[in-house]
């Protein structure tokens, strides 16, 4: 009896690692031996052509006294700021919304159809949307008597512009998942909140932001990272430009290997970004205790 | 059982990830400009009777993506055999080493310099003075305009063949676009009340800060017929010319003509997202505009909106403080990739291409002007005969020797990657045109860093 359970607790994890497998293999030769190899093509010069060659802390030393690597690293940030803040208040809204004012399952889904576009789609109808010349955008705010504004052509602008953008296209899937957080926090805190004479803004203030939190930690942590790493619209709509003034890490990342063929201080550069980014996800983690619910603990 | 699948799976992959000039005795040729694509596959017919045992497919991708298409078809071995190569790309593609010297395949070691337009083989010669691109067309910079603007202005066509400016005034030629130039309100640009901030018809069409190609369409007849060169010597430079006064008081004037709302701003032309010239005047956003040789086709076939045909003329650039005209003088050429798997082959139809036959061809359909000067004739004959256009505003510039190359150095994406936000910036007026100094240095210093 008991070889019998030691044989098939063995046979479930030959079972196991065979499920774990494709993943596995997909982690192995898409993530993992890709940022080994490029941590080590970071301390090379390399142009994609001819062999690698050992360079040490060169690329490094350059991208420390690089002007544009920090410019594009300071246009980054902002971007992640202006497009978490405003999209995370926003899908914050929605989600209440959706689960104190509406049971229909297709407004819930409507809320989702803009992250069904795909980035580039949604760059390019912004783009004509927002066109200094022929823009309906800017028609508008001319009936409306105010100024064109070159929206993706000012540096001003640029930012906050792509920012909405992508705002625009990423609410619905934030909203959904806080959405999602929303469900799990029991109806009868509710419940008896009402009996205590809470109003809608108490109760949430009260009830809904402290039990979301781990969600929320989640989702922040989630969509600054991906926030960090916008590209799609960028190359779309402006190139870097006006100037300098939305060329993001990504984009000087992207135009350093493909463009100028120099791999190895590409390497670097995604080196640091991935410092950036797993150190700006630890501390996240640590503020918002992601790991802990306060749910769990009060019962 | 697993590792067996895991292996074909493995062995699949990498036979997907051959194939460089796919089946044998065809030999892959790409192209970005789609309107040359027909004239090219007529030749490409005719090479094919003429060698029967090879095939010529023929792939075209747009100007954008034809680049970083090619960059990664370098990487991932899916190379064609054979591909249209341009002057400001072709150093980068030199210093990667992915350019076969045609002088060492037997079908292209006979081209000789003398079978061209004088000055436009020498362009494609490395530092090893090895030939790397055989030249098939070459191109010229003018004016195009469109005549209903010009008349309503009551500028007479002929006075633009006698244009001249200077940076101090902007001579003739500035008060010819402050009078195309009208505002919202329909003041013109040399009128009192004009309103700059609210233009509606630009008097000269822009282009981008010009920092991907020398000015070409931009600054570049402004800057040659102020008698300025790009680098000490060309092609292969070894110090750039950028914190020469000539340059900077050049772009100063010409980069000054957005402020007084004569020439078109940055944002009136859609950012990095350029509406390109003949767009500009089609759209009424512009009156007049430079442009390339390339282009004739895309100005003549221009129409209103009700689909009625615009009248385009074309004048020649203007002519400077040097008392002549000055044009860039550019062009494109066939070379063989180091990834061929039948470079001999390959070389049969470059060869093919600059021959007589096929520059013929290519002349006829009126698209370009091909490198040799037969081909030329033909060209400037179809644009007579069909679009009844002359097109002396470009080729006067090799009859007259005004044009001066477009630079070819070392180290080109560096230097475009430099050169396009330093350019922008100043055609935007957020960098005042002494800022090419540092650029100059910037530039100057990856001589250094290359060795």
């Amino acid at each position: 009896m008991a070889t019998r359970t030691a044989e098939r607790a063995r046979d479930d994890t030959r079972l196991a690692l065979l499920f774990i497998l494709p993943a596995l293999i997909g982690f192995v030769v898409f993530l993992l031996w890709p940022t080994i190899r490029g941590v080590y093509l970071s301390f090379t010069r390399f142009n994609l052509l001819t062999p690698a060659r050992w360079s040490g802390l060169d690329n490094y030393t350059r991208m420390v006294q690089d002007p544009v690597f920090w410019n594009a690293m300071g246009v980054t940030v902002y971007y992640v700021v202006v497009n978490i803040a405003i999209q995370t208040a926003l899908a914050m809204v929605i989600a209440v919304l959706m689960q104190r004012l509406t049971r229909r399952t297709w407004l819930r889904g409507l809320v989702l159809t803009p992250y069904l576009v795909s980035n580039v789609v949604a760059a390019l109808v912004f783009l004509w949307i927002l066109d200094y010349q022929l823009g309906i955008g800017n028609r508008v705010l001319e009936l409306i008597g105010l100024d064109r504004i070159a929206f993706l052509a000012d540096s001003g602008w640029v930012i906050p512009t792509m920012a909405l953008i992508n705002v625009w296209r990423h609410v619905g899937y934030t909203a959904l998942l806080i959405f999602a957080g929303l469900q799990t926090i029991p109806e009868t805190l509710y419940e008896a909140a009402r009996v205590d004479g809470a109003n809608e803004v108490r109760m949430f203030r009260r009830i809904t932001l402290p039990l979301l939190r781990p969600v929320m930690a989640v989702v922040l942590i989630v969509t600054v990272v991906g926030s960090f790493q916008v590209f799609d619209t960028v190359a779309i709509t402006t190139r870097g430009g006006p100037v300098d003034s939305s060329r993001v890490l990504q984009f000087y990342i992207y135009e350093a290997a493909f463009s100028r063929f120099q791999f190895g201080y590409a390497s670097a550069m995604s080196v640091a970004l991935l410092a950036v980014l797993v150190v700006i996800t630890f501390v996240q983690y640590r503020l918002t205790r992601a790991g802990t619910s306060d749910l769990a603990g009060g019962g | 059982m697993l590792r067996r699948t895991l292996l074909a799976a493995l062995l699949l992959t990498t036979a997907c990830g051959g194939g460089t000039g796919g089946a044998p005795g065809t030999i892959e040729y790409w192209l970005w400009d789609s309107a040359q694509q027909p004239g090219y596959q007529k030749c490409a017919d005719a090479f094919q009777r003429r060698h029967p045992g090879l095939r010529v497919h023929i792939s075209q991708y747009g100007w954008d993506e034809y680049w970083s298409k090619l960059t990664a078809s370098f990487i991932a071995d899916t190379a064609p055999d054979v591909f249209t190569d341009q002057l400001a790309k072709f150093p980068q593609f030199v210093d990667l080493e992915v350019l076969r010297p045609l002088d060492d395949l037997v079908p292209t070691a006979d081209i000789e310099d003398s079978d061209f337009q004088e000055g436009l083989a020498e362009l494609w010669k490395g530092k090893d003075g090895k030939r790397y691109g055989s030249p098939k067309d070459w191109d010229t910079i003018a004016m195009f305009y469109d005549t209903a603007a010009l008349r309503a202005a009551g500028v007479d066509p002929a006075t633009l063949g006698e244009l001249t400016w200077n940076p101090r005034d902007g001579g003739t030629f500035e008060k010819t676009i402050a009078r195309l130039t009208v505002d919202q309100n329909g003041v013109r640009g040399d009128e009192p009340g004009f309103d700059r901030t609210r233009v509606k018809t630009y008097g000269l069409a822009a282009n981008g800060g010009g920092g991907d190609n020398w000015g070409q369409t931009q600054w570049s007849a402004f800057t040659g017929s102020a008698g300025w060169q790009a680098t000490d010597r060309n092609p292969w430079g070894t110090r750039f010319n950028l914190d020469d006064p000539v340059v900077q008081d050049t772009l100063r004037w010409y980069f000054g003509l957005v402020q007084k709302g004569y020439l078109a701003s940055f944002a009136a032309i859609g950012g990095n997202n350029v509406i390109t010239a003949d767009k500009q005047i089609q759209s009424g956003i512009a009156a007049m505009g430079l442009s390339g040789s390339w282009t004739i086709s895309s100005f003549t076939g221009l129409t209103d909106a009700a689909g009625r045909k615009l009248d385009i003329g074309l004048a020649p650039t203007p002519i400077g403080p040097t008392g002549k005209r000055a044009s860039m003088f550019n062009g494109l050429a066939d070379s063989i990739t180091t990834f061929s798997r039948q470079p001999e082959n390959a070389a049969k139809w470059v060869k093919f291409m600059s021959g007589e036959e096929c520059q013929n061809i290519i002349g006829r359909s009126g698209v370009v002007f091909p490198a040799r000067p037969a081909g030329t004739e033909l060209a400037i004959a179809y644009n007579r005969d069909e679009r009844k256009l002359d097109v002396s505003a470009f080729t006067d510039h090799i009859a007259d020797r005004t044009t001066f190359p477009l630079p070819v150095t070392s180290n080109a994406a560096d230097v475009t990657a430099l050169m396009r936000p330093a350019l922008d910036s100043i055609f935007l007026g957020e960098a005042p045109a002494t800022s090419l100094t540092h650029l100059n240095q910037q530039l100057n210093e990856l001589f250094e860093v290359s060795g």
